[in-house]
């Protein structure tokens, strides 16, 4: 027993200068980082800066498909879109199992923003079969031919996107099949294609006729209900909309509604689908710098995606208006509906028309990351302004703030001179949590929210627990009648079991939480797991060797009235202080 | 402040201390009154459900002078019904519509914002899908099951099972407790409350295994000697660290004290609010249940131990013949159980300072024995 001790009171004697010199190097070298990698302050989560939060959820029945490589898809295209937009700084990360959060920052258009990520799904091109102005503005402007058209071109691609890969590297020999043929012919067609009869004269006429042979695949009688469906279908309301084309497989004909560029809402019925968004390799929106005619989209198929828009267009370019028109389908709205002339084959195409270019780069995003792995819906959005964002940062501060002078209040009245070493405990921990929170940002998309700063205010009392431990079990050893320094010594072995043991159950229900749970409480299980860490961090390092530093000075070692290590105040036994206290430090006895 | 330290020293000395474990039975009744109030209040009221939880819209304007009333209206002609509008402390509005979809919500906050008069930037608006609340109640629920069991199993092993049972009712007891209060008082319940609900899985736990920590170290060998019954000992434990456990619940319970004045006085409402109000309930019940339940429930497993009857009868007998006068022999057995730790457990708090005039002479006893 006595020589582990002597062992444990020797090194106590040389490490404590070692054990603050390290921990003082650490928070050096942590703000040295902080301040070198620019992040000087934690990043903010929307809530606190302001901004949209969006959380997606999976839609269910589609569980089987609800898997993490599905998620991380969808995240990156997301991602992309999102970042398509010019939105900086939009960060889209997966949480839980099948929930996808999109923040964008204040001073972008998050609702724009949102119908990108929000609303896009399964995107799918179907021969049109009959279409009209539907609602009761329909008579206003018969002739609105959706003014885009599709046309075979060379314009060559950048980046393909990452699925695919392996088709994408047979594709380009599809660039340099006849699509080749050179851009400017491709544009004349283009342009002829544009003064399309209108659709809508022909629509009445057409509506009685069954599909046609290029798109034959619903029986007479389904088509016929179609047709009824149809005449009743009123796009204008936004209640007929959202059922139209509403869980229809890829394979049938279906009802769907679009606006063309007059914004006016059009009818259609649409054969099954021909190609799908999976097949769409690449899609650029492109100034046409050379006939000057715009914003276009062009794009590039996958090998197999070449091979049925080839077909597709060579069927639909035989037909009459508006059955040579095959619609882009997203999630059941037709956001485009070019004409087709010819067949077009080679994998290339582009879709021109009178675009803005925001019109062209949103056509250009939904044709690109069109075909998500999975249908999402918005489970919660959360915009919050920053005016209101900086109020609730201040209230936390101020929480933060009251809540810490409260906690030094106590503990000076309690302890008193000990007081001194649990806040620039308490302060160590403060400042290694803010620099810790700073780094992680950037290192890995930490943002500090309210629940976070709430979890770090909390933490406050759990790091101040630990010094009480400690100091009342030095307190206990003192009132055995032990004098200072010993008694920080063993104090030190039990406090340090007590502290473990508590703080790793803290520190359990952090991580459990952070794991298992979604939203709001994993940032505040977050903060609540980093500060008990950081807790253990500090006594170890700062508090105990800070303790045994000063437990040599004059001050504390005599038991100054005002050290909070009285003796007489703590009651320690006078009659055992006197006979056995010159024994204690070094305890013979037990030798 | 000198006499709680004197009151400090007096309960490390055992001179004084409350009977928790004698009085166990009081507390439990206690509890369980609670506990039966608690869950009857949760059958018959119900909880409040936050907008989270129900799926909906919260929108907050800033600060406006639009009349509530006035609010109200504007908010039931955008939504076409009910809607709850509280003023908040900064003079902003907080307007809750229940059963909107995230796509209607947008409509009525355009609408909102026409009737205030704002931009419609300015207008905070939280929409919430009902499945989502689901998920997060769902998820906690997860994690609460997780967490209990693998902190039973931690106890299990850092200490023994009966502690980590007692651990684990304590804890129970807590849980029913904040979510009684919830459900009598009619709070709304968001996912602040459940953030605080959930943290204070952690907190209420540090208490009680502090009080355990000690339980343990003082229960050692207490087969070796024939003073004490386990009970006392667990007991002197819990007023051994009595005043360490008022003192952590006084500092967990400042900065807490400190959101929920900010959060309830400055903000009105909000998740400060939630957070800090649950976690206040919390705590102060999971300090409560560590002193009055936790400890005396392991004193009740333990004492069901062939080993530990056997050492209370013994105590009890020897107790009966010290009240014969046979005082020596108590001294003796006395003195050997407050060595036994000694050797092991330097800090122990031993019995031996409970006589205070005996203890001359025999102040370190085990440095005798050595």
């Amino acid at each position: 027993m006595a020589a582990p001790k002597k062992g444990r009171s020797a090194s106590a004697q040389g490490k404590p200068g070692r054990a603050l010199a390290l921990i003082l190097i650490a928070i050096a070298a942590l703000t040295g980082g902080m301040f070198a990698s620019g992040h000087t302050t934690p990043r903010l989560g929307i809530d606190l800066a302001g901004g949209t939060s969006i959380t997606l959820e999976a839609e269910s029945g589609q569980e089987s498909a609800i898997n993490k490589t599905n998620m991380d898809t969808a995240v990156e295209i997301m991602e992309r879109r999102v970042n398509g937009l010019g939105v900086s700084e939009a960060e889209v990360q997966t949480q839980g199992d099948k929930n996808i959060i999109v923040n964008i920052p204040k001073g972008t258009d998050s609702k724009q923003a949102r119908e990108q990520v929000g609303t896009t799904a399964k995107l799918y091109f179907r021969p049109v079969l009959t279409t009209e102005v539907s609602g009761a503005d329909a008579a206003a402007s018969p002739s609105t031919s959706p003014s885009s058209s599709a046309s075979p071109s060379a314009s060559s691609s950048g980046a393909a996107s990452d699925k695919d890969k392996e088709e994408k590297a047979e594709s380009p020999s599809g660039s340099a099949t006849p699509s080749s043929t050179a851009t400017s012919q491709g544009r004349a067609v283009t342009d002829a294609l544009k003064a399309d009869p209108t659709p809508s004269d022909s629509a009445s006429a057409s509506s009685s006729a069954s599909p046609s042979a290029s798109a034959s695949a619903g029986a007479d009688d389904a088509t016929a209900k179609l047709q009824a469906q149809y005449a009743k279908l009123d796009c204008t309301k936004p209640a007929q909309r959202a059922e139209a084309g509403k869980n229809v497989k890829a394979g049938d004909p279906t009802l769907a509604c679009g606006q063309n560029s007059q914004q006016q809402w059009q009818k259609y019925i649409l054969g099954p689908a021909a190609v799908a968004g999976t097949d769409v390799d690449e899609a650029q929106a492109v100034f046409d710098t050379q006939s000057a005619a715009g914003w276009k989209v062009t794009m590039k198929f996958t090998s197999g995606g070449a091979k049925k828009f080839a077909d597709i267009t060579g069927q639909l370019s035989a037909n009459q208006p508006p059955q040579n028109q095959f619609a882009i389908v997203l999630d059941g709205d037709v956001v485009s509906d070019p004409s087709v002339s010819q067949s077009i084959a080679g994998g290339n195409a582009e879709i021109s028309g009178s675009f803005t270019q925001e019109e062209a780069q949103g056509l250009a995003n939904m044709l690109k990351y069109g075909a998500l792995p999975l249908t999402f819906k918005e489970a919660s959005v959360t915009t919050v302004s920053p005016a209101l964002g900086g109020e609730q940062l201040q209230a936390g501060l101020i929480a933060g703030a009251i809540g810490l002078a409260l906690v030094v209040l106590y503990l000076v009245v309690y302890y008193r001179g000990l007081s001194l070493i649990a806040i620039a405990s308490l302060l160590i921990s403060a400042v290694m949590t803010y620099v810790i929170m700073s780094l992680l940002g950037p290192a890995i998309g930490f943002a500090l929210n309210l629940p976070a700063v709430c979890g770090a205010i909390v933490a406050i009392g759990i790091t101040a627990d630990s010094f009480i431990v400690y100091f009342e079990r030095v307190r206990d050893e003192i009132r055995e009648g032990r004098s200072l320094r010993p008694a920080v010594e063993r104090a030190w072995p039990r406090a340090r079991r007590t502290i473990l043991v508590s703080d790793f159950v803290s520190f359990l229900a952090a991580a459990v939480l952070f794991v298992v749970t979604v939203g709001k409480v994993q940032g505040f299980a977050f903060t609540l797991g980093l500060t008990t860490v950081l807790d253990v961090v500090v006594v170890f390092f700062f508090t105990k060797p800070l303790l045994t530093l000063l437990a040599r000075r004059k001050f504390f070692a005599n038991g100054h009235s005002w050290s909070g290590l009285d003796p007489k105040r703590l009651g320690a036994r006078p009659p055992l202080r006197r006979t056995r206290r010159p024994a204690v430090p070094v305890d013979p006895k037990e030798a | 402040m000198s006499k709680l330290g004197d009151l400090g020293a007096r309960l490390h000395r055992g001179e004084v201390g409350y009977d928790f474990v004698g009085n166990r039975k009081l507390w439990y009744g206690v509890s369980i009154l609670i506990t039966v109030l608690a869950v009857v209040g949760l059958v018959v009221r119900g909880l409040n459900m936050g907008i989270e939880f129900q799926g909906g819209a919260v929108f907050t304007t800033e600060k406006t002078s639009v009349s509530v009333a006035q609010a109200e209206e504007y908010a039931e002609e955008a939504a076409g019904h009910d809607a709850i509008v509280q003023e908040l402390g900064n003079g902003s509005l907080r307007i809750q519509i229940s059963s909107v979809d995230t796509g209607k919500s947008d409509e009525i906050k355009e609408e909102l914002a026409k009737d205030f008069k704002v931009d419609s930037e300015t207008i905070n608006a939280e929409l919430v899908g009902p499945s989502w609340g689901d998920q997060i109640a769902n998820k906690a629920w997860q994690g609460l099951g997780i967490f209990l069991v693998l902190v039973v199993i931690y106890l299990a092993i850092a200490f023994e099972w009966r502690m980590a049972v007692a651990a684990f009712v304590a804890l129970i007891h807590d849980i029913t407790i904040t979510v009684g209060i919830y459900a009598l008082v009619g709070f709304e319940v968001t996912p602040g409350t459940v953030i605080g609900l959930l943290t204070i899985l952690g907190y209420s736990l540090y208490d009680t295994v502090v009080v355990f920590d000690s339980l343990k170290e003082q229960t050692k060998d207490i087969t070796k000697q024939t003073r004490w019954t386990y009970r006392d000992v667990a007991n002197r434990s819990i007023n051994s660290t009595l005043v360490r456990s008022v003192n952590t619940t006084v500092v967990a319970l400042l900065p807490v004290a400190g959101l929920l004045f900010i959060g309830g006085g400055v903000l009105g409402a909000g998740m400060l609010n939630d957070i800090s109000l649950s976690l206040f309930v919390g705590l102060a019940a999971g300090a409560y249940s560590s002193i009055f339940i936790a400890t005396p429930l392991v004193a009740d497993l333990k004492e069901r131990e062939p080993q530990m009857k056997a050492l209370r009868k013994r105590v009890l007998a020897k107790r009966a013949q010290a009240d014969q006068g046979d005082s020596a022999e108590e001294q003796t057995d006395e003195e050997s159980y407050g060595d036994e730790p000694e050797d092991a457990t330097p800090a122990v708090v031993g019995p031996r300072h409970q006589p205070a005039s005996r203890n001359r002479g025999r102040g370190r006893p085990s440095g005798k024995r050595r």
